[in-house]
């Protein structure tokens, strides 16, 4: 594997490798997008408790858990960047985090959104919001860390240290706050095998999810790219590229 | 200040190189002990800070004895969570400043052993001296009376945990010019679990029930961050003096 992956360690190849794979991902994430949004808000049915407006939900739940799964991406990111030093992972975290804490604050607002009609509330003490909560000051924390620093390379690893610290303590934090006080309702979709929603429901929710999934890899695809050129702003390669594209 | 610092590292820690684990822990530690019995504000600031915070409550809320005594050891927590914040600071900042600091990473023994003993003489004297006021500013805020037990055992487990996972935010931002509110942003989320049990225990304690299960996870919180926070903050140290 390590003979696969080696070549990636160098900034060019791996810039031009996700230039290559960057359409892939926006195109497949407009087309899964535009099918599963309208398949979602016109067409699956209204919930015979929530009427219309669980539809919120193809946004919400798909957010929620990729501000997760952009977390933990970050520390996987981190930890190759403490153990292995790899430049080039330390320039991953740093464009994932703040995708994270947008898609964080995603899920907090239609959240709000959707408890207003449902709970009656914007703002309940509920175990999963308060954690959804915490994880959004995980991420303001490591992004201001990291623009505390003038030098990148250590930003990097200051914030690197910082994740991982962050990452044992998130499950500490979700089982804390769980034990503290719940209110929302368990999970619908993780349920394996036997999902409590009715298949209807749940093709759309998989392209939504599948959507904003790869809506997420561009965004961070291009972060990541424009990381690599201001971090290699002075290597020959990168002048040849302003060059050829000055003409 | 740098007079005091230079003159116990330099001489008696790079000198002796040949110090075993447990000497070096026990010289860093009556180092830093020394160092803050000369500045005693350091030691007694925060302590005033957290009772005139939990004065304030009162105040704010207003005196009825039913509502104080069900929010008290909530504010307790936060106050001594806020003072600790205040003191974290003193850790390792001077001796960024004049170098001791250096010097210690630089010297044979592990990081993680004086940073360990830098941590300890921290709890002892920012800690230590908050378990002793709390049950006086307890009567203020009329703590029910079963609970004076759990306040205190919760606060013994639980400031060493808010001493070591601070650390962990002051090694990382030692080297910023402005730090001190950065490090509220990253440590205070991770003080949220201790928080949480510890004035849950307070709070079945009130009621007459055993809480001894809170107990068991802030020592399990306690041994965890006993056993990884020195080498975060080890790490974080070599980051922080580049």
């Amino acid at each position: 594997m390590w003979k696969w992956l080696h070549p990636y360690a160098k900034p060019e190849i791996t810039y031009h490798f996700t230039g290559k794979i960057l359409p892939w991902f926006a195109y497949l994430s407009a087309i899964l997008l535009s099918v599963g949004i309208v398949w979602a808000l016109a067409f699956a049915p209204a919930d015979y408790q929530q009427g219309d407006s669980f539809r919120i939900f193809y946004l919400h739940v798909p957010a929620a858990s990729l501000s997760m799964g952009i977390y933990v991406g970050m520390a996987i990111a981190a930890l190759c960047s403490l153990v292995w030093q790899l430049k080039l992972a330390d320039a991953s975290a740093s464009a994932m985090a703040p995708v994270g804490a947008v898609f964080t604050a995603i899920a907090l607002i239609t959240g709000a959104a959707w408890g207003k009609p449902m709970w009656g509330t914007w703002w309940i003490w509920d175990a999963r919001l308060t954690s959804e909560l915490i994880l959004l000051f995980l991420y303001l924390g490591v992004i201001a860390l990291h623009n505390a620093f003038e030098d990148k390379s250590l930003a990097g690893k200051a914030a690197a240290i910082l994740t991982l610290v962050g990452v044992i303590n998130i499950p500490i934090i979700k089982y804390s706050v769980e034990w503290w006080n719940t209110l929302h309702q368990g999970a619908t979709v993780s349920k394996l095998g036997k999902p409590s929603m009715t298949m209807d429901m749940l093709w759309p929710f998989i392209i939504c999810f599948l959507g904003f999934a790869l809506l997420v890899a561009t965004i961070i695809c291009i972060r990541f790219r424009t990381e690599i050129l201001a971090r290699n702003s002075m290597r020959p390669w990168v002048r040849e590229l302003v060059d050829k594209i000055e003409g | 200040m740098n007079k005091y610092n230079s003159i116990v590292t330099d001489n008696q820690l790079s000198i002796k190189a040949n110090l075993s684990y447990r000497a070096a822990f026990m010289l860093i530690l009556k180092r830093d002990i020394t160092i803050a019995f000369r500045h005693r504000d350091d030691i007694i600031n925060p302590l005033l800070f957290f009772i005139i915070v939990v004065t304030l409550f009162p105040l704010g809320i207003g005196p009825e004895s039913s509502t104080l005594s069900r929010i008290a050891p909530g504010i307790i927590w936060v106050a001594a969570l806020l003072s600790t914040l205040l003191s974290l600071d003193r850790l390792f900042k001077s001796d960024h400043d004049d170098g001791s600091l250096e010097q210690m990473l630089l010297s044979p023994h592990p990081v993680f052993i004086l940073v360990l003993a830098k941590i300890v003489a921290h709890w002892l004297l920012t800690g230590l001296p908050l378990i002793f006021i709390a049950p006086i500013l307890a009567v203020l805020l009329h703590l029910n009376e079963n609970s004076y037990g759990a306040l205190l055992l919760t606060l013994l487990l639980g400031t060493p945990i808010l001493s070591l996972i601070g650390a962990i935010g002051v090694a990382l931002t030692v080297g910023i010019k402005k730090g001190g509110v950065l490090l509220s942003l990253l440590v205070l989320p991770l003080y949220i679990p201790v928080l949480i049990f510890a004035t849950s225990a307070v709070d079945t304690a009130a009621m007459n029930l055993p809480f001894n299960g809170q107990l068991a996870i802030i020592a399990a919180l306690f041994i965890g961050s006993l056993t990884l926070a020195p080498f975060a903050v080890a790490s974080a140290l070599k980051v922080s003096t580049n």
